[in-house]
């Protein structure tokens, strides 16, 4: 059925460092390599080498330049996947009931077998999470790669996320939300972790870290706002030139700085 | 929104031919054998040809009978099964009507109002979208089951019912355009809260996920409609309301009928083209684009 379960047993998800992702782009291509070969309909590609490419991708990195009242501008690298919400609407708008939430570990998974390729379940989400495979026609989405994480063929190390395994900053976390003494929950607790487009009343599982704040220089003198600038005007060659230029009649351009 | 033609087709289609089906089930008009055959095979016609044309939209059309399943919380799923049950209810008051010259009026009550439900089932698909705030508010089921009314008039040849139907559907149309207009900033959604980000300054998009474009921007982003909204607007208001109800208010001729529903089907295609083509979906938000 494609109601959503009241509850479920462990809420999986992904804790998303904002302040230390660097925005390499590592967890796209790993992504993309585990994704295309295993669970369900491989990733396709369009004239990937062509004057037009696209492809389907699970997990995309976008950049923003975020400006501050005062100081410099933040650039800020921001991946993107499934957000495995609690209140999931792309789960609920399927007609066939091919987009389901597990019970027993919360992850938002879609059987190919049932996907009729309407593209409603893509409309439904506000995060751009699902995307449609344009050469199998199904649905394709981020599935927590459930096929590592349980997968008893992999050393213990692996089995986690193929994005969180190979993100070589740390800027990404995988883990229990649902239970608050996990690692990652102590981690969204202590750094102050938020969810994306909360007004739309998704209750995402995955969450972002904010970017810490910037430092600023310490005064190392109280007094020292009050001292008399050491230099006021240019010397020697620019000064001249500089009050030379200031006598000649009309404004100087660019103004007083 | 992307306006895929399949969905326009299916939309506008459908919504004539269930808007007749309506009408034939409440036995108006009351013809029987051919020329009430006339009648059911256009709304049949219109309506199973809009839901072919719907098919076209799907990746995997061998599969659409799995679509039944969902409807416990699905309206894409509902609307498949109240179209199929208004279709077949219809079938056997329309045998009634053509064969046997019968008006079996609790079946076709039955069917009017199955086909009128199928309207708004199709409808909700889009009213239910959180993700895009133009579609997500009280007036886009009202002006769905409305233009499929007045399109149900227009056909059945009721033209009082069709001139009041026009009037009162070309208000709507313009309540509907007034309202959306202000929807996406109504709801609060922007790059900020995309982002979460806020909190330190203004966001700005630096540089999207890949040099090229992708389904998510294929499928939500469009901008040629919203550039040319106006005149799309008054075109489809003239097209769809006004010269319809001119025609229909000169001495009254078959030409003039016809040119009124040519005018009406012309002006709701334009609608529902706007519909698609300027409908905001906030995952543009996350491209800096919307």
């Amino acid at each position: 059925m494609t109601t959503l379960p009241t509850s479920t047993q462990k809420k999986l998800g992904l804790v998303i460092d904002l302040d230390t992702c660097v925005g390499c782009h590592a967890c796209v291509v790993s992504c993309k390599g585990w994704n295309t070969e295993n669970y369900g309909a491989p990733l396709s590609d369009q004239k990937p080498y062509g004057g037009d490419p696209s492809g389907t991708f699970l997990n995309r990195v976008h950049s923003y330049e975020v400006q501050p009242d005062e100081g410099a501008a933040q650039l800020i690298h921001f991946p993107k996947s499934c957000l495995h919400c609690e209140d999931a609407p792309c789960v609920t708008v399927c007609p066939t009931g091919a987009s389901y939430k597990r019970v027993e570990d919360g992850i938002v998974l879609v059987n190919e077998q049932d996907c009729i390729g309407c593209g409603l379940c893509a409309w439904a989400c506000p995060y751009g999470a699902r995307e449609m495979d344009a050469a199998e026609k199904v649905m394709k989405k981020c599935t927590l790669c459930v096929d590592r994480i349980y997968n008893e063929n992999l050393p213990e190390e692996d089995r986690q996320p193929a994005c969180v395994r190979t993100c070589p900053s740390g800027a990404r976390h995988f883990g229990d939300l649902g239970d608050e003494n996990s690692d990652v929950s102590i981690l969204v607790a202590e750094r102050g972790g938020f969810d994306l487009m909360p007004e739309m009343g998704t209750k995402p599982v995955n969450q972002y870290l904010p970017p810490r704040p910037k430092d600023t220089m310490e005064e190392f003198d109280i007094l020292a706002p009050y001292l008399e600038p050491v230099a006021k005007d240019a010397g020697g060659f620019l000064g001249w030139l500089d009050k030379a230029l200031d006598k000649l009649p009309g404004n100087s351009a660019g103004g007083a700085n | 929104m992307h306006p895929a033609p399949s969905i326009i087709l299916f939309t506008t289609l459908s919504g004539f031919g269930f808007g007749l089906l309506t009408f034939l089930g409440l036995g108006m008009p009351n013809y029987t054998g051919f020329i009430a055959f006339v009648f059911f095979a256009i709304a049949y016609v219109l309506a199973v040809g809009g839901l072919l044309f719907s098919t076209f939209h799907l990746g995997h059309p061998e599969r659409a009978l799995k679509a039944f399943s969902q409807w416990r919380s699905s309206w894409l799923s509902r609307e498949g099964i109240c179209a199929v049950g208004a279709l077949i209810v219809m079938a056997i008051y329309g045998v009634g009507r053509v064969f046997f010259a019968q008006h079996w009026g609790i079946i076709g009550g039955i069917g009017a109002i199955l086909s009128l439900l199928t309207v708004y089932t199709t409808s909700m698909i889009y009213a239910q979208l959180k993700t895009v705030p133009r579609w997500n508010m009280p007036l886009t089921s009202p002006l769905f089951m409305a233009l499929a009314i007045t399109g149900g008039a227009l056909l059945a040849a009721q033209v009082k019912i069709a001139i009041f139907m026009l009037i009162f559907s070309a208000i709507i149309q313009v309540a509907y355009w007034v309202m959306g207009d202000g929807r996406l900033a109504a709801s609060g959604t922007n790059m900020e809260t995309a982002t979460g980000l806020g909190h330190i300054g203004k966001v700005k998009a630096f540089e999207p996920p890949h040099t090229g474009t992708n389904y998510l921007m294929r499928e939500f982003i469009h901008v040629v409609g919203r550039k040319h909204a106006m005149k799309l607007r008054t075109i489809a208001l003239v097209l769809g309301f006004v010269l319809p109800v001119i025609f229909l208010l000169l001495p009254f001729g078959h030409i003039f009928a016809l040119f009124a529903v040519l005018c009406h089907i012309a002006g709701i295609f334009t609608s529902r083209w706007l519909f698609f083509a300027q409908a905001e979906h906030v995952v543009g938000l996350y491209y800096g684009k919307r």
